[in-house]
């Protein structure tokens, strides 16, 4: 090959290869891209960080230390770390049965996953609403047994719940259909039982994907706004989640304190990003040792 | 550990993947599954290992009913296409899984275990990979480390899903060698499935032909090949030229050519295919008297002990290309060369009256 094409040389360097533009036209690109990122992006960041701090570091402390923004940090935590696991557990198992068998009624199971992110989080409060609320459905029973789910910490959990099911599952799903199930039936005929099949198997193998659908998920929920809003009831210290508790400053016209909470909101996507860029390559590792 | 299998069926919707499926394997024997693709050999496979359920019928281990009996408890070694390897393990942890899996009370001690792999790991020669990770090793390495993880839990049959489907020619030729030792070490019953004629013939013990879920035939290689039981399995096994013609009453006409087929006798004016195996054409410089066929020669391999003739009939109802296989001898007494012209006839063909062939041309 070497040899022959020596003979024949073709005059590369004069025309660029077909797959590449004019310098010009990719320096103006990037910069069309860069200043639109910079303008609708880090420019409102850096607002949010410049407005917080613009009265100083010891008032910017003192607004997310006062005990409301302490109970909002606390019910935030709370929703968090009580939908994560529940959606992990919902995640792997929707997943698992989605991509390892066939049954009757799996793309409708694969829609519905998808619903939450289809429904406008108000609509979804407004659903608690009308089946939890005192004109709802359970409403009346709930009241006889004096449990209070709307305008409470359940009803806060639920929505959350609800608007961050689709992460986990959703990233699992492609993963684990890319992986197929040999490696399973192999544990199997090996003499595992379901769960150490599931524990030593099935679960390393999509620990990225899980973590990074688990990062995803957090941010959804720490985040949420909408659904939430709907059924808390905004009382402060008691059902004020963070973005909450943002939106009730930001009303009183206390900017700085509202801008001092969004703050941490925004410091949490900040460092989702950095984790999920770090996971991404991982979870690109584990499609592609599939098929070394 | 005798296996017998009794009436099996199996539908994939409405494709029939086993169809009423009867065989007994015999402990100690390394039996191949041989068909196309769709043919039910993996399918059946399956069933036998406990991977799949048959809609009906009965898989029987040592003569006990095992139909029901779930894969962990079938005592299978299960060899996969495409390893099916821990990739989030080592080498030795692959190995040592099935018997860390096992409950307390049977799980050999951490020695013991670390003893039986290492001791498996040199019966595959590849102790030396036990630290790696299954993505560093090249394909016919994990084949050879899937086996030894199948041995592991030492199973009373191993089954083997196309072990070398995944390898290329060479490294396959030498694992197929490597096979048919173990396997005369150990003596253990085993299946394998295959698509690949040769590997089936020179491998196995007896060759179960199998074709759109049912069984065509069952044999040792040198039955179905000398004798295959219908148009099927000769055109599967391939190296086989196919001439059309009629038959009646003891005489076939084959592109003019009269051949007495005496097991023909009560044959009545039909329809027939005749087969001709290449080294069974005889080929003549000139017409000795004989009726024989007029051809061309098209191409010439003369590479080993046997050269290869493509030929073409002169006859417009002959085969576009017929095929012959003569000694290195015989070529140099026809001193034969492309574009000559020879006569050609067969000395033992079989012929199938009235049937169409159906299935794979070669």
């Amino acid at each position: 090959m070497a040899t022959s094409s020596s003979s024949q040389t073709f005059p590369v360097q004069l025309a660029a290869p077909v797959t590449q533009e004019q310098p010009w036209i990719r320096w103006t690109l990037t910069l069309l891209a860069l200043s639109f990122l910079s303008l609708f992006l880090l420019l409102p960041l850096m607002g949010v960080f410049f407005e917080a701090l613009k009265k100083g570091w010891d008032v910017y402390i003192d607004a997310i230390t006062e005990p409301d923004a302490l109970a909002a940090i606390r019910l935030t935590l709370t929703a968090a770390a009580i939908a994560i696991p529940l959606n992990l557990v919902f995640g792997i198992a929707a997943a698992w049965a989605i991509a390892k068998f066939e049954f009757y009624g799996k793309s409708i199971l694969i829609s519905l996953i998808d619903l939450p992110f289809s429904v406008s989080p108000v609509v979804t409060g407004l659903i608690y609403v009308l089946i939890f609320g005192l004109q709802g459905w359970a409403g009346p029973w709930l009241k006889e047994h004096d449990l209070a789910v709307i305008f409470a910490v359940p009803g806060i959990v639920l929505a959350t719940i609800f608007v961050t099911v689709p992460f986990i599952a959703r990233e699992l799903i492609p993963l684990m259909q890319a992986q197929g199930s040999e490696e399973e039936e192999a544990a199997i005929a090996l003499g595992a039982n379901g769960w150490q099949t599931l524990w030593y198997v099935t679960l390393p193998n999509i620990k990225w994907g899980l973590l990074y659908g688990t990062i995803l998920c957090n941010a959804r929920a720490m985040g949420e706004f909408g659904a939430v809003s709907v059924v808390s009831g905004h009382i402060r210290g008691l059902t004020n989640t963070l973005s909450l508790h943002v939106e009730i400053l930001y009303n009183e016209y206390n900017f700085v304190a509202a801008f001092a909470v969004a703050s941490l909101l925004a410091l949490l996507a900040l460092l989702t990003l950095a984790l999920k860029t770090l996971v991404e390559a991982k979870v690109a590792q584990q499609i592609r040792g599939n098929h070394s | 550990m005798s296996i017998e299998i009794c009436h099996l069926s199996k539908q994939f919707g409405s494709f029939s993947a086993l169809n009423n499926i009867n065989l007994k394997i015999n402990p100690g024997e390394l039996l191949a599954l041989l068909g196309p693709s769709g043919s039910g050999k993996t399918t059946l496979l399956r069933v036998i290992a406990g991977l799949e359920k048959a809609d009906s019928g009965q898989v029987l281990f040592n003569r006990k009913d095992s139909t029901d009996k779930p894969i962990r408890d079938r005592q299978v070694g299960f060899v996969f296409q495409h390893y099916a390897l821990f990739r989030n393990m080592t080498i030795f942890e692959n190995v040592a899984f099935g018997l860390r899996v096992r409950p307390k009370k049977q799980r050999p001690d951490s020695r013991e275990i670390n003893r039986r792999v290492t001791g498996l790991l040199q019966l595959v020669q590849l102790d030396w990979l036990a630290d790696r990770y299954p993505h560093q090793l090249s394909g016919g390495q994990r084949q050879r480390i899937a086996l030894a993880r199948a041995l592991a839990v030492e199973p009373g049959i191993l089954l083997l899903d196309e072990p070398f489907g995944a390898l290329d020619a060479k490294v396959r030729k030498e694992l197929r060698a490597w096979l048919r030792k173990l396997h005369e070490d150990m003596h253990m019953t085993s299946i394998f499935v295959t698509h690949d004629q040769d590997e089936a013939l020179e491998v196995a013990d007896r060759v179960v032909i199998m074709n759109r879920g049912c069984i065509e035939q069952v044999g040792t290689p040198g039955e179905v090949y000398e004798k295959p039981a219908n148009p099927f399995v000769y055109e599967f096994l391939g190296h086989v030229n196919l001439f059309h013609g009629r038959v009646h009453q003891g005489h076939a006409w084959i592109n003019g050519l009269k051949i007495d087929v005496p097991e023909h006798a009560g044959a009545e004016d039909l329809n027939a295919i005749a087969y001709v195996r290449p080294h069974d054409i005889e080929v003549n410089r000139i017409s000795n008297g004989e009726p024989a066929l007029a051809a061309r020669v098209v191409h010439i391999l003369a590479i080993g002990p046997v050269v290869r003739l493509e030929l073409a009939g002169k006859d417009k109802e002959s085969p576009d290309s017929i095929h012959a296989e003569i000694s290195k001898e015989r070529f140099r007494e026809l001193q034969l060369a492309r574009g000559d012209q020879v006569f050609i006839r067969p000395r033992r063909l079989d012929l199938f009256p009235d049937q169409a062939p159906d299935g794979l041309m070669h």
